[in-house]
């Protein structure tokens, strides 16, 4: 069975190879930095920076050997012979698009937190082993092995909220850790279940993708799988953890959690549970309460994620809030993405996720490093006396930048993705995609909202007292920001550049049983 | 019916065990004899010393000499597998001897490292024989020495009355199994579980045969502490002594496992019964997937509740029984070695975790969730040790806790025949694995998020224990990242 696609699309190449020096550049970092004296800030700082850096570098060389539409074992070891489990590790266009955005959103998360002084060391380990499970979980195509990443990324989700973060930091990391926990419980349901009954004992993804697994399986396994992956995506209504979370983080934290971390939900219903029970999305051959298939639901919870994310949003008094509720705005548009089926609506949500990580990243950055740190407060209505436009206009200026990436404007990495899922969108749920356009205006407004009255304040005849001096912006950030605006802009100005290996990747034989069934 | 036997064969059967014995004993006349008036840190060493030199002589002997053999109708069943898992309770034991070196709650040392080595020597016992009579007499032996064990501290009245309660218990339950095992004998003819599975036809059940499986799934769940048969558990593991706890929590949960599913799945073979999804039939299946079911709901909803680490640990092993009692109910080849590896990396596991307990007790004087907070600033390497037991506890990868889940969940599947009529146990599980998540972080959060009370002093831990933590520590990262390891062992 293995035979057709391994020599179709599989080739071992040996700077591919390096890929997997990701998970392992990653973990050496953790183990580098518990070594580490205790009081040896500074030193933590740049070992934790060289392993993002040395990992990115690594994933730039997969990068650029990347020949599109293949599909690149990188690592393929028997792990557990006895149940047929391997340790299988492989790159396509999707895991590569990932890749690089971990990449970038690791190096930019440690320039954004470059003054962290309590516990720096420990707050350097749990990152590095936060990044290395999400390089992991990109690039395992054993389930096992993907679930095995994808649950060691949830404990150091918690201590970095738990020990470093603000608001109700405690509920939040719990809360946090929880739902992922139930969703990984769920997908664990799923995958022991795929594994039982397809009997072959093998977790490998590309041979049980090609496993005829019975409908009515299909039929309770998608669902079940989807949204086990889709509390991680910030699926409606399940997405509360979202916005107490990436508030309640510290700033490197929730542009991991925004930029990365929810990308691993997604990536999971893409990956694992479209991928493996793409006849889990069939129409149901009834109608219940208006709904005909899996599909309808999800895609309708994900549009109620989209204008719900954007209408709270625009309601908030705490500046973090609303880059939190907007990070559900913009995960509905990939889930929505998702569930269009079609090419170009696949396209744009594999994009989006990468936009939205870039962008998120920007956004917490801003608010929470640049402004959190120096103002202490996120209160809206206090930051409008505070004149930030004048005392920190570097800042202003990234959150004008980033505002408009987020709204979608022309130019920016956010408008190619959005453009292609309404795309989608509208071939495959019109009225769906008139919503989702409406969630986009929304979008408009609340950015706007909270640029104004956080930057923009009060006029000056109100208030006449000069505005207190502040921090001025350090070099760490700004490199920080010029990276993420950068990636930005080249995306939105030249997006061939990832559409290049993802619209192939989606292409390939791997998404076979989801484009007969959307009857492309 | 006699069969000729030479003693002296019989001799080298039961060798390991003998070895063991000799060790007990020779602990103790050493302390008697010679150090009478030496202080108490060199008796324990000594005594310690003797007592890990019998135990790996044993371990030395079972490698040496792998024997297979029948003896006597079943009274003496050696064959690979019940080695392998005379080998894993002797290591529960020298761990548990190590976990004790250096404790203080008594001047008895040599007497409790020879209660220790008999215990073991029952646990040995106890999984080599098919016979009802000779598990009846090893489980009591067992108990006997962890109801003395549990009650050694005897400056804390806790301590006393923990062990009144598993001596109240224990003895009634006994006397369930005792009555169950006289049914079948009545019934069958035999006291060897293989020729009272002989004597079981049909699907349709004698009431009588109903009435033995009940009973003995009693006493056999009091030793394994599932729900309905728990209320030992919490006040044992909160007032026995730390090693005593460690040791009640592990080799004798292995033990008491693997000798549960063979009276279950080798005696009563054809009483099966069924507890899949709309196909229930009556047997002991059912009866064991509504303990399991029970145990897993109460141990981990109760432990939520819980603000003393022990009892919390002790909660988490009632919902740890249910987990593993999965292992017992789908009785197919995979589910009994997935059954081991879960038993095994648990009893690791939780005896590492009663070290870590030992320690902060010994520090700070007690084990409430407020005695542990900011220790991860106080004693970093202890702290470290502890988040690995409590998250492989919980079944979180790269760990053998996660593996352990998976492995048995899967086999539970796999025995249905790929019709996932086992399911609803196999969900149920794992929503309450999520559940218990919620425990185990927060522990891990007074040890790592909460601020020390006090002035931060690092404590003072002896290199051998943190030695021995790290030395369980390793093992369970590596169990879990390579788990072929422990299952091929077996």
């Amino acid at each position: 069975m293995r035979a057709p696609y391994r020599s179709a699309g599989t080739v071992v190449l040996g700077n591919l190879a390096m890929l997997a020096w990701t998970i392992y550049i990653s973990f050496l970092g953790v183990t580098g930095l518990m070594l580490l004296p205790k009081d040896s800030v500074r030193t933590a700082r740049i070992l934790a920076l060289l392993t993002t850096v040395a990992g990115f570098v690594v994933t730039l060389v997969g990068f650029a050997h990347q020949r599109s539409g293949e599909l690149v074992t990188v690592t393929r070891l028997h792990w557990v012979p006895s149940l047929g489990i391997e340790f299988h590790l492989a790159a396509d266009g999707i895991s590569l698009t990932l890749l690089l955005l971990t990449g970038i959103v690791a190096i930019t998360g440690i320039l954004f937190s470059w003054n962290i002084e309590h516990r720096t060391k420990e707050f350097f380990a749990f990152y590095l082993a936060l990044i290395g499970g999400v390089y992991g979980v990109f690039l395992s195509f054993d389930l096992l092995l993907l679930f095995f990443f994808y649950e060691i990324a949830i404990i150091p989700k918690y201590f970095l909220i738990a020990i470093w973060g603000s608001t109700r930091r405690e509920y939040a990391a719990m809360k946090l850790a929880l739902y992922s926990f139930v969703g990984s419980a769920m997908v664990l349901i799923g995958l022991i279940a795929a594994y039982v009954v397809a009997g072959a004992k093998t977790m490998d993804l590309v041979q049980l993708a090609q496993f005829p697994f019975p409908i009515h399986f299909q039929m309770w396994a998608f669902p079940l799988v989807f949204l086990g992956f889709g509390i991680l995506a910030g699926l409606w209504p399940f997405h509360t953890w979202a916005p107490t979370g990436h508030v309640a983080a510290p700033t490197a934290a929730s542009m991991l959690l925004a930029g990365v971390v929810m990308k691993l939900g997604a990536y999971g219903c893409l990956r694992v549970a479209m991928t493996l029970f793409p006849r889990g999305l069939d129409a149901w051959g009834f109608q219940m309460l208006g709904f005909g298939s899996w599909r309808d639901v999800f895609a309708l919870l994900a549009l109620i994620g989209i204008v719900y994310g954007a209408m709270v949003s625009l309601v908030q008094k705490d500046f973090k809030f609303v880059i939190g509720y907007s990070s559900v705005s913009h995960m509905g548009f990939v889930l929505l993405g998702l569930m269009t089926l079609q090419q170009i609506g696949l396209d744009g949500a594999v994009l989006q996720m990468f936009s939205h990580g870039i962008i998120a990243g920007l956004l917490f950055a801003v608010v929470g490093r640049m402004v959190y740190d120096r103002t202490h407060t996120r209160d809206l209505s206090q930051l409008e006396t505070m004149h930030l436009n004048k005392t920190i206009p570097f800042a202003a200026t990234t959150f004008v930048l980033a505002g408009m990436a987020s709204i979608g404007m022309p130019g920016f990495s956010g408008f190619v993705a959005e453009l292609q899922i309404l795309i989608g969108a509208w071939r495959a749920f019109p009225l769906f995609a008139i919503f989702a356009g409406g969630g986009i205006v929304i979008g408009i407004a609340y950015t706007w909202r909270a640029m104004q009255k956080a930057f923009f304040g009060l006029s000056d005849q109100t208030t006449l007292t000069t505005p207190p001096a502040l921090p001025a912006i350090s070099i760490p950030e700004r490199i920080g920001t010029i990276i993420l605006v950068a990636t930005s802009i080249t995306i939105g100005l030249y997006p061939q550049l990832l559409l290049r290996i993802i619209v192939p990747a989606l292409h390939s034989p791997l998404f076979d049983g989801l484009r007969k069934g959307s009857g492309q | 019916m006699i069969t000729p036997f030479s003693y002296l064969g019989l001799l080298r059967l039961v060798l390991p065990q003998a070895i063991v014995v000799i060790a007990a004993l020779c602990a103790l006349s050493v302390d008697l004899m010679f150090l009478r008036m030496s202080e108490t840190r060199l008796r324990c060493s000594v005594g310690a010393i003797i007592s890990l030199a019998g135990c790996a002589a044993a371990i030395v002997w079972i490698f040496h000499a792998p024997q297979s053999a029948n003896v006597l109708d079943g009274m003496l069943v050696l064959n690979h597998l019940a080695q392998r898992i005379q080998i894993a309770l002797l290591v529960l034991t020298m761990l548990t001897i190590l976990i004790f070196i250096g404790s203080t709650f008594t001047q008895h040392v040599s007497e409790y490292l020879a209660l220790i080595l008999l215990a073991t020597v029952s646990m040995m016992f106890l999984v080599s024989t098919q016979n009802l009579l000779l598990i009846f007499l090893s489980l009591e032996l067992l108990s006997l020495s962890l109801y003395i064990l549990t009650a050694f501290n005897k400056r804390s009245i806790q301590s006393v009355e923990s062990a009144l309660k598993y001596f109240l218990f224990g003895g009634i339950s006994a006397a369930f199994l005792l009555f169950g095992f006289s049914i079948l004998y009545g019934w069958s003819n035999s006291t060897n579980i293989v020729s009272i599975a002989n004597s079981i036809h049909g699907p349709s059940l004698d009431p009588l045969l109903i009435v033995a499986i009940v009973m003995t799934v009693i006493g056999l769940g009091f030793k394994v502490a599932a729900v309905p048969f728990h209320f030992w558990a919490p006040d044992v593991y909160q007032g026995a002594p730390a090693p005593s706890a460690a040791f009640i929590a592990s080799g004798s949960k292995l033990a008491g496992f693997f000798i549960f599913y063979q009276v279950m799945v080798i005696g009563l073979a054809g009483a099966e019964g069924s507890s899949s999804w709309h196909a229930y039939a009556s047997g002991w299946v059912p009866v064991i997937a509504i303990v399991a079911a029970l145990s897993m709901v109460l141990g981990n909803l109760v432990a939520i509740l819980q603000t003393s680490v022990r009892r919390l640990l002790a909660y988490s092993a009632i919902a740890h029984s249910g987990y593993m009692l999965l292992g017992i109910l789908s009785h197919t080849n995979q589910s009994l070695h997935a059954l081991l590896y879960y038993a095994i990396t648990y009893a690791l596991t939780v005896s590492g975790a009663f070290a870590v307990v030992a320690l902060v007790e010994e520090e700070t004087g007690g084990d409430t969730l407020s005695h542990f907070a900011g220790l991860s600033r106080r004693a970093p390497v202890p702290s470290f040790c502890m988040l690995i037991f409590l998250l492989s506890l919980a079944g979180i990868p790269p760990l053998a806790g996660f593996f352990g889940k998976f492995y048995l969940f899967s086999s539970v599947l796999t025995s249905a025949e790929g019709t996932l009529s086992l399911l609803w146990l196999v969900v149920l599980a794992l929503a309450m694995s999520a559940v218990s998540l919620y425990y185990y972080l927060k522990v891990l959060k007074f040890i790592y998020v909460t601020d020390p009370p006090t002035e931060i002093a690092p404590m003072r831990i002896s290199a051998l224990r943190q030695v021995v933590l790290c030395l369980i520590a390793l093992s369970v990262v590596l169990l879990g990242c390579a788990p072929d390891l422990l299952l091929h062992w077996l």
